[in-house]
């Protein structure tokens, strides 16, 4: 028998402290979409999307009103598309972006993602020719997104792909300067990425993954903050279980939605992402949770220490509550798109030397940062390159997405509007890496024993 | 299969009616009623069993929405599985 506190927790958690679940996204291959002639390869492609998505959206909207639980987005992630354009004689994959494009307006998704390559050890088939049409796909269409995965902790940090993405980033922010940049944030360049991850800009379907999959991403920075402002003198132990305990709470709401949606579409469930997503939204904010931990503001001494015990209690709390983890599991820190995070970088408390040692603690990487437009595509890719080793020495995620505003210089703002938000431009050292970044070649993979 | 009702906003006449004569003309059977008043705020929670409802689930919580908006209340419907997730394991 549920109790009247419970019922109304729950209902105080969703209307006012902004729980909801971020996203339901359907992965979906596309390895049997491959042909030599690309206009065949892209009618197959979209014939599949369609065919297979074309409940998502009704069906999620449906589940939304019968659970009174909101589901902001409802997107799709497809098999890299660099492995489905190797098969093509024509040189450009834009194509299969126009394509992607098409079929996410038809069923009605907010994104699709897996305009991507993975060149981790090296480039293969079409994974050249698609990082260098990224620019383009990205300025010609709304709701696809890109990502190129360029290291691993097998296989080390592939620093020619590193090179070639810092100019990759920048291209993108120019070709849509008009438009405050948007390009580069809808790209991701990873170390060690997820295959399953529901998450965007760096969603794709990986090809060890179910034909059709459902795969959901939680939110709620807004209730562990809540919880934590509710609860006075708790010792770090307590937080600490108070965190596990909300996180868990939150997770059983995404294993249910997963779970339902699975069914009524018919499609395997894949995994639940354990994650606390931020949004714009006062109150919906991952930095707001440090500081409710006791941190004067976000970016001060001790916010690396405080991020990885929340980052851990959400991990706790949330594989106890769902039977299938997966994706990038973890807390967020994209800075443009919570509330507290550019608060801190406005008022110079949060700098991007602050959120490289968070990046080691936490779910994702350097995520949402508008750097100046003027800024070498060398520093960008040095900025990668060291991101990456993060990544692949501790074995984990991390990625960077970052913003070029082109023609702004730091203190300026860039305004994406939605979940991706505005926030400052922030100061990047400007020192030379160009001799570095230029020779090219490949960090090798790290030891995995003598851990020091 | 039940649902929760709950309604929260300031006191007036005819709530209960209201609320359950829309449970009534949706077929919906109310089992379990907690009401409180605090000062002037009403606050209500109904658990109804929707086995026999006569309407699709989301056409019900619409109409107690706009029933709510209607009264100035704020009126909302959730399936029982929610609840019983999030809190029991």
């Amino acid at each position: 028998m549920i109790n009247t506190h419970e019922i109304l927790e729950t209902i105080t958690m969703i209307q006012d402290e902004n729980l909801d679940i971020r996203t339901v996204t359907m992965g979906i291959s596309l390895l049997d979409c491959m042909d030599s002639d690309i206009d065949e390869a892209c009618n197959k492609v979209y014939e599949k999307i369609v065919t297979n998505a074309r409940n998502l959206v009704p069906v999620c909207e449906e589940i939304e009103r019968e659970l009174g639980i909101p589901i902001i987005n409802k997107r799709i992630s497809v098999t890299p598309i660099a492995i489905v354009a190797s098969a093509c004689k024509e040189q450009s994959p834009v194509k299969f972006a126009l394509t992607l494009e098409k079929a996410a307006r038809e069923v009605g998704v907010n994104f699709i993602g897996g305009y991507s390559a993975l060149v981790q050890k090296g480039f293969a088939g079409a994974d050249m020719a698609l990082i260098k049409s990224i620019p383009e796909a990205l300025a010609v269409t709304d709701h696809v997104c890109a990502s190129v995965n360029i290291g691993s902790t097998k296989a080390g940090i592939n620093m020619d792909a590193v090179k070639i993405m810092g100019r990759v980033v920048k291209e993108c922010a120019e070709l849509t300067r008009d438009r405050q940049c948007i390009g580069a944030a809808k790209l991701v360049v990873f170390c060690n990425a997820p295959e399953d991850n529901p998450f965007m800009a760096g969603a794709f379907h990986g090809v060890g993954e179910p034909d059709v999959v459902i795969n959901v991403g939680v939110s709620g920075p807004g209730v562990v903050r809540a919880a934590l402002a509710k609860s006075e003198g708790l010792d770090l132990t307590g937080v600490a279980e108070l965190i596990k305990r909300t996180a868990f709470k939150i997770t059983r709401m995404g294993q249910l939605v997963a779970q339902e949606a699975s069914k009524r579409l018919g499609y395997p469930f894949g995994i639940v992402d354990l994650s606390l997503a931020p949004t714009p939204a006062v109150g919906d904010s991952v930095a707001y949770i440090l500081e409710e931990i006791g941190l004067e503001c976000c970016g001060s001494c001790g916010t690396t220490a405080a991020l990885a015990m929340l980052n851990d209690a959400v991990k706790k709390g949330g594989v106890m509550a769902s039977s299938r983890v997966g994706g990038l599991s973890g807390a967020f820190i994209p800075v443009t798109e919570d509330a507290g995070m550019i608060h801190a970088a406005t008022i110079g408390a949060l700098s991007i030397e602050k959120l490289e040692a968070m990046t080691a603690v936490c779910s994702v990487g350097l995520d949402m940062i508008n750097i100046p437009g003027d800024t070498s595509a060398e520093v960008i890719s040095a900025l990668i390159a060291d991101e990456a080793a993060i990544g692949m020495v501790n074995s984990k995620t991390t990625a960077v997405r970052v913003i070029p505003a082109i023609g702004k210089k730091v203190g300026e703002e860039l305004n994406f509007g939605g979940l991706l938000g505005n926030g400052p431009v922030m100061k990047i050292s400007t020192y030379s890496p160009a001799k570095f970044i230029n020779r090219g070649g490949q960090i090798p993979a790290p030891m995995q024993s003598l851990k020091n | 299969m039940r649902a929760v009702i709950t309604v929260v906003g300031k006191d007036t006449v005819g709530i209960l009616a209201k609320v359950s004569a829309k449970c009534a003309e949706s077929n919906v059977n109310i089992n379990e009623v907690t009401q409180s008043v605090l000062e002037d705020m009403f606050c209500m929670i109904m658990l109804a069993d929707i086995s026999a409802m006569n309407k699709p689930f989301g056409d019900f919580s619409d109409e107690m929405q706009k029933l709510g908006d209607d009264m100035g209340m704020s009126v909302h419907v959730m399936h029982e599985t929610i609840f019983n997730s999030m809190h029991r394991i």
